[in-house]
């Protein structure tokens, strides 16, 4: 059968309902292209429940995406979207951010893109504190390009250029984000959604730079590199070994391979935002000569 | 003491009842609605859709409660669920 | 549209180029800057973070020469001008971007204040090693246009002239200046608001629902919004189609990228900008650009006086290259005389636009200071009276003098 004929029949019959979230959804690119058991489906919908939570004006949200699987999100959600370099996406979502102060800007990258190649510029949002949200989902592999050792690959995990079992120290997200200053830090993992949802809706309220870690499921090469079975298997897996644990200081954080993953909401805490700190600043030293700042003239 | 276990006002809460809405053609056969329902109300089918995969099948939509796990979890966008309006759910004793 | 008085420093101004960059950006109407500090561009950036915030801009040090072209890109697309400098070590870092921007069709403008390389060369001392990696240095095919000012007013014009093209042909439009221009201190006229125009960006202004981020117009250049305008629009770096969608074929390929090549090779007459002076006639035609063109003109003046018919031609804009006027000279003298501060880059456009039908001879220099006028005078006499014609690019060496 023709992919376009599948694709046809994959959308509802005319008589029946559509399902709640095609609004904000681009349905002229649904089946979108995540493996079967790929928690990243599950990330978009509880992206999509918590903006319509919040009944914000979508036309103001901005979704900045890298390049990765998680990077094709921003692709298929009908919001202003941007498929940017590997590594950058919270360098441009800088960018729109101060260019237009009231868009809520919102990133959605792998563990890869944000804190590998994307690391320098992670650390420096986070410390400017940049009003942002930064959804990373962490499925401890660089999935797109087959199944490379990521920097969050739990240690003894084997990935393709970890043939012997990655042996390094990987790191933990939500240290690494408290430590650089953001203001709200949380970890779920695919199978809590509702938390999840929860999570991100307070994310996205919070002035300053949030951070949610998603931990999902890869089948296709986590999953089957490991022999750990398939994303169902690995949902279960977080089932019986989630542990929540809200307030937890970070540095009991770390994940290793299939041990318990301690989940919570870590950091919530207050701190100027990027533009509020110039803005402070420079009505301090030029007084009325300065107009405070708030977008395009 | 069988008597506390029932809460006091279940006569006048209404149990949420669901109708279950399925895209066959879109599931992709993972599995997360049938595994988390909490009700057991769904079950992996065996026919086949267009791309080959399994979809689900309400098993007992009578056990539903309009939770909407189902329709969170599923990756796809390939179920969700509605409320029903008109009868109450069998109460729970 | 005219520039908003807001940001143009009107009178007479005694600054060195790279304040004139920064002052042009502000006049042309850019509120955005965010840049890495680099020898010899970091005065561009501390001018423009010194005024934007009375200007209602706003100045960002972002962490390193890739964040700052991403975050200039992203600004782009919320309908604020926006601008970042560099040199040498920073340009190569910021290649990735400039093919990002030219996918996205981004307008930005990029300033390069050249410097003597490769790796770190010379930090603090002149150079125009970067002629073809402005062209080619992303990967893939995509055309950029580049400016070439050779003096602190060029550079306060040009910057203006750059954000005019960038609008107009949705493109990142890269100033190309060197240490030189950017250090020197000149005059530095600046007219009032009303005397500079500006390019209005090219927005949409159809039904929101409908709009196509990449669909060309009859100029091939699509028309652009905001973000946030409420058009929902997606764009990626993946080969696309019209409504910005990933497409991955070799079709969808072919039609996007003869386009974006297209869209400036096609319109190049209207871009590409010259100035020529006694070429009518002449043996010689000494080509040059960015401050070797005013090193040249000393040079043309000694060789005029020994009596040699010689003419001057200045790119303005070097890329595209104007390939027409170049064929047609080449048809008409005896020699091109091409000096650079580098070892033979824009000679080689020079040379394949001559088709051997003149010589095409190279003033090279390696950087670190301007071309001693003797050197070039040397060059154009050999020219004037050699035959090498057909024999590709030709260096007439001179015998090393002590320190020139």
């Amino acid at each position: 059968m023709s992919a376009q004929k599948v694709a046809e029949r994959s959308r509802p019959r005319v008589e029946e309902m559509p399902h709640p979230m095609e609004s904000l959804l681009r349905m002229e690119r649904i089946p979108h292209i995540w493996c079967p058991t790929c928690g990243i489906g599950t990330v978009v919908t509880a992206f999509a429940s918590a903006l319509e939570k919040l009944k914000w004006n979508l036309d103001k949200v901005c979704v900045v995406s890298g390049i990765g699987c998680t990077g094709r999100v921003a692709g298929y959600m009908r919001l202003d979207s941007f498929h940017t370099t590997h590594g950058r996406p919270i360098a441009f979502a800088t960018g729109v951010k101060l260019g237009n102060p009231e868009l809520k800007v919102v990133v959605i990258s792998g563990d890869g893109d944000l804190i590998a190649i994307g690391g320098n510029h992670f650390i420096h949002a986070a410390r400017r504190n940049i009003d942002m949200t930064v959804i990373c989902v962490n499925n401890f592999i660089y999935a797109m390009t087959g199944g490379q050792v990521a920097p969050t690959t739990p240690p003894t995990g084997y990935a393709t250029t970890s043939p012997y079992g990655s042996f390094e120290k990987p790191f933990n997200i939500p240290q690494l984000a408290e430590s650089c200053g953001a203001v709200y830090v949380a970890r779920w993992t695919a199978l809590h959604v509702r938390r999840l949802t929860t999570s991100i809706t307070e994310a996205l309220q919070k002035p300053g730079f949030s951070v949610v870690e998603v931990i999902t499921p890869c089948a296709n090469y986590w999953g089957r590199i490991n022999r750990l079975g398939t994303g169902l298997d690995l949902m279960k897996f977080y089932h019986d070994n989630a542990v929540i644990k809200h307030g937890e200081d970070t540095r009991n954080l770390d994940i290793e391979f299939q041990k318990p993953i301690v989940v919570g909401k870590f950091i919530d805490r207050e701190r100027p935002t990027f533009l509020e700190a110039y803005n402070q600043r420079l009505s301090e030293i030029l007084g009325d000569k300065f107009k405070p700042y708030g977008g395009k003239a | 003491m069988k008597y506390w276990r029932k809460p006091l006002d279940s006569d006048e809460i209404k149990v949420p009842r669901g109708e279950i809405h399925i895209i066959k053609d879109r599931c992709k056969g993972c599995g997360f609605c049938v595994e988390y329902c909490p009700k057991d109300v769904l079950e992996m089918s065996e026919e086949f859709n267009v791309k080959g995969y399994h979809p689900p099948r309400v098993k007992d939509e009578e056990a539903c409660v309009h939770c909407q796990l189902c329709e969170m979890l599923c990756p796809d966008f390939a179920i969700f669920v509605t409320e029903k309006q008109d009868k109450e759910a069998k109460v729970e004793g | 549209m005219k520039a908003d008085p807001k940001g143009v420093l009107t009178g007479s101004h005694f600054m060195d180029g790279d304040h004139a960059c920064a002052e042009g950006a502000l006049a042309a109407g850019c509120r955005f800057f965010g840049g890495y500090p680099i020898t010899p561009s970091t005065e561009v950036a501390e001018r423009f973070s010194q005024r934007c915030p009375l200007v209602e801009g706003i100045f960002i040090q972002m962490e390193d020469e890739l964040a700052s072209l991403a975050a200039v890109i992203g600004a782009s697309w919320t309908g604020t001008k926006s601008m970042t400098v560099t040199s040498g070590p920073g340009f190569s870092l910021m290649m990735e971007h400039i093919g990002l921007a030219a996918m996205l069709e981004t307008p930005l403008v990029l300033a390069n204040v050249q410097r003597g390389g490769p790796s770190t060369g010379l930090p603090t001392l002149t150079g125009q090693g970067d002629m073809m990696q402005a062209r080619w240095g992303s990967h893939g095919d995509y055309e950029i246009i580049a400016l070439s000012p050779n003096s602190p007013q060029e550079a306060f014009e040009y910057t203006i002239k750059a954000f005019n093209l960038s609008e107009r042909y949705r493109v990142p439009v890269l100033i190309m200046l060197d240490e030189c221009v950017g250090h020197m201190t000149e005059k530095v006229v600046i007219p009032s608001a009303t005397d500079i125009e500006i390019e209005p960006r090219k927005y949409y202004r159809g039904p929101k629902n409908k709009y196509l981020p990449f669909k060309p117009d009859k100029d091939l250049v699509p028309f652009i919004v905001d973000a946030g305008a409420g058009t929902r629009f997606h764009v990626t770096g993946l080969t696309h189609d019209y409504r910005g969608y990933p497409v991955m074929n070799a079709e969808c390929q072919e039609e996007l990228v003869r386009r974006l090549v297209d869209k400036i090779r096609k319109n190049a007459d209207d871009i590409v900008e010259f100035e020529e002076e006694q070429t009518e006639g002449a043996d010689v035609v000494v080509i040059s650009y960015g401050i070797t063109s005013r090193v040249s003109l000393r040079a043309v003046d000694l060789a005029r006086e020994e009596g040699i018919k010689v003419g001057i031609m200045r790119l303005v804009v070097v890329w595209p290259f104007p390939e027409k006027r170049i064929r047609e000279l080449a048809g008409q003298v005896k020699a091109l005389v091409v000096p650079e501060i580098n070892y033979g880059q824009v000679v080689l456009e020079v040379d394949r636009c001559a088709c051997g039908r003149a010589e095409v001879a190279l003033v090279p220099h390696g950087g670190g200071w301007v071309h001693d006028p003797d050197d070039i005078l040397h060059t154009i006499r050999q020219a004037a009276h050699g035959k090498r014609v057909g024999q590709g690019v030709v260096e007439y060496s001179r015998k090393k003098r002590g320190r020139t």
